[in-house]
């Protein structure tokens, strides 16, 4: 009989939809007469967004990770780019994407559409060349870079807002060279308190995540938390969020578990082996779950320190009663909440990342952790030995496994599988 | 096992056919134990290849079997270390014999046996003579490869080079002491440390790894079957 009731999210579908959607909607925008953009998911997609309605990002991250979902194209892809000369042990969602525009496929179908122009920041040393490479191989495509290496929020001041505020002024006024369009301040504005919204009610679906049981589990959250990094600053996530909040919070109220017999709560780190979800999945046999990570939380969440000392989410511009009425309030706006970003402060220092590992693992009452020793991404994975030691000092039990976020071939599934076997067996749990 | 005393014991090559041989181990166990299989009471298995086991068992990680048997042996151990042919492990144990935490090498052969059967087929001498002969050793030198697959090329340009097989077996067994020493400290090294698995047999070895850890090392008498002890008072205890 298990331990909790559980039923599937209803707002599953429609997220399924809005991502196919997205997808979609990028292939076909020549046809309407729209502009496609490329770049990261942490690059300020709110900046093109005042171009006009008819304006389509491909981001390059989850579009990288549907690749290596699927571990045929992403092989094809990979064994592409080495064939050009390039090394292996690149960042892996990189080497998919430039796979994908050497064999000129689209994941999704037809051939890969090629953008009018890059949006890019320079967030890791592979983002900073990640789109100089796309855009030779594609012939020479425009590309705008906004530096983006402030330091951590922490030591933010005003030169520093400047120097990245700055910058996005430039990058404005090279949009409307570049497309021919003007600029519309107006649906800047709208999309930088959209993206405020969506990234703070991701926070909070997130916080929900404390209850025991958790309403929800890391694998399905990362299906979820994918749209704030395909188009954050649109009022399509912003409302589906609200919308998926809405339904986590009746998840919690009645009692509805993501995994009924749920005995044991872990946290993992960095992206997953997209090619090899299912080792989530293994953990329910057990009756562990994951309930998420700071990658999950802190990539699109968007937190601050509560008045009860707690971490949740940051207040929205909006929320704070602030008025946005003008593009240098807009920009400096979305300057300083994005470099607030969680996920952002680790690259400058470990211990930024220990502490919030560390406070996850304490307000979400995990019972254990799970390290990806990530090859795939130089970034995220910056530091992940002294974080290991950090949680192990703090008194969690930690556990890690090698493996590529994108890249197949170097995931064993059978050792983790293995290691999972045994790291939860020293936490007093067989399989159920 | 009974009783918390050992009845039998066996070893069988595994081959290519693991359930076979699993399969022989165990009545051979039983044959020298003069049991037969109706009147033994639980069964748990451990090891790769577990699943294989046909009859009802119990599986249990090699972490957790290696960490009883060695307390059993030696209640001061807390730091166990294990090379087998595949794996190599660190584990840090309470003295209850209860896992604290614990490391894995799986990916790299140049930290398990099958390294230095590689290394004996290139020096072409028998594997267990590969331990008395770096004891013959009159010189450490480096060996650079950090590969087993490398180390393999650069036996052979050693030899080439007329450097004496001593001195290259010392340092094959110093390479791979390097590589468990530099997995177990990520769990931290406490006294008193324990090496068991198949390579532990190997003073060669033995004597590389107690020079970079900096401590003694211990090994059992039997030290490949540390693990298959653990599953039995794993066994006893549960029953």
């Amino acid at each position: 009989m298990p331990k909790y009731k559980t039923e599937p999210l209803k707002c599953w579908q429609k997220a399924k939809e809005i991502r196919a959607n997205y997808y979609r909607d990028y292939a076909q925008a020549k046809e309407k007469g729209g502009l496609r953009w490329c770049g990261g998911a942490w690059s300020f997609g709110a900046i093109p967004a005042g171009l006009g309605d008819d304006v389509y990002p491909l981001t390059g991250e989850p579009y990288a990770a549907s690749i290596a979902w699927d571990k045929e194209f992403s092989t094809q892809c990979l064994e592409a780019v080495e064939r050009k000369g390039f090394a292996r042990d690149l960042c892996s969602y990189m080497r998919n994407y430039w796979g994908s525009i050497l064999l000129n496929r689209y994941v999704f179908g037809g051939p890969f559409p090629k953008p009018d122009f890059v949006w890019q920041d320079h967030i890791c040393c592979s983002h900073a060349k990640w789109y100089q490479v796309a855009s030779e191989l594609e012939g020479g495509i425009p590309m705008f870079c906004i530096d983006v290496a402030c330091g951590p929020y922490s030591e933010i001041n005003q030169n520093k807002l400047d120097y990245v505020v700055g910058q996005m002024h430039d990058g404005i006024e090279w949009l409307e060279k570049i497309t021919q369009r003007k600029y519309d301040d107006e649906k800047l504005i709208a999309a930088v308190k959209d993206e405020c919204r969506s990234t703070s009610l991701w926070a909070e679906v997130c916080l929900l995540n404390k209850a025991i049981p958790a309403p929800l589990d890391e694998k399905s959250m990362f299906s979820l938390y994918v749209l704030g990094t395909l188009m954050k600053h649109s009022p399509v996530v912003a409302d589906f969020y609200a919308e998926m909040r809405d339904e986590v919070k009746d998840r919690v109220a009645r009692g509805i578990a993501a995994v009924p017999d749920e005995r044991c709560r872990l946290m993992s780190d960095t992206q997953p082996p997209w090619g090899f979800l299912k080792v989530f999945r293994y953990l329910e046999e057990f009756g562990a779950l994951s309930i998420g990570s700071l990658y999950t939380f802190g990539l699109i969440g968007m937190w601050e320190d509560q008045p009860d000392g707690s971490w949740g989410p940051k207040k929205t511009p909006q929320e704070k009663g602030m008025e946005i009425k003008d593009r240098d309030t807009a920009l400096r706006v979305l300057a300083e909440w994005n470099l607030a970003k969680p996920e952002w402060q680790h690259f400058y220092s470990p211990r930024h990342k220990s502490e919030m590992m560390i406070r996850i693992a304490k307000e979400w009452k995990v019972n254990g952790i799970m390290l990806h020793y990530n090859r795939g991404c130089e970034g995220l994975t910056l530091g992940i030995a002294e974080n290991r030691l950090d949680l192990v000092k703090a008194g969690f039990p930690v556990m890690t496994f090698e493996g590529n976020m994108g890249d197949e071939r170097e995931f064993d599934v059978e050792m983790v599988s293995s290691r999972i076997d045994a790291f939860l067996e020293n936490l007093n749990l067989k399989k159920l | 096992m009974e009783g918390g005393k050992i009845l039998s014991q066996t070893k069988v090559l595994t081959g290519l056919e693991t359930r076979q041989a699993v399969e022989a181990a165990f009545e051979e166990a039983l044959r020298t134990a003069g049991v037969s299989k109706n009147n033994v009471g639980r069964i748990v298995v451990t090891g790769v290849g577990k699943q294989e086991f046909p009859f009802e068992h119990v599986e249990v990680s090699e972490v957790k079997a290696d960490a009883r048997g060695v307390i059993f042996l030696f209640p001061a151990a807390r730091t166990v270390i294990d090379v087998g042919a595949e794996e190599g492990r660190g584990i840090k144990c309470s003295a209850e014999g209860k896992v604290v935490d614990f490391t894995l090498n799986e990916k790299c052969a140049a930290g398990t046996g099958s390294f230095t059967e590689a290394m004996a087929r290139a020096l072409e001498v028998p594997v267990e003579k590969l331990g008395g002969l770096s004891r013959q050793s009159t010189q450490a030198i480096p060996m650079n490869a950090q590969c087993a697959v490398f180390a393999e090329s650069e036996v052979v340009s050693l030899l080439h080079a007329k450097t004496a097989k001593p001195d290259i077996a010392r340092a094959v067994h110093e390479a791979i002491a390097s590589r468990i020493s530099s997995m177990v400290r990520k769990i931290g090294v406490e006294k008193e440390v324990l090496l068991i698995g198949g390579l532990a047999k190997n003073a060669g070895f033995v004597d590389a790894l107690k020079t970079d850890l900096g401590l003694e090392v211990f090994v059992p008498q039997e030290p490949e079957f540390v693990g298959a002890l653990g599953a039995a008072l794993i066994a006893e205890g549960e029953s």
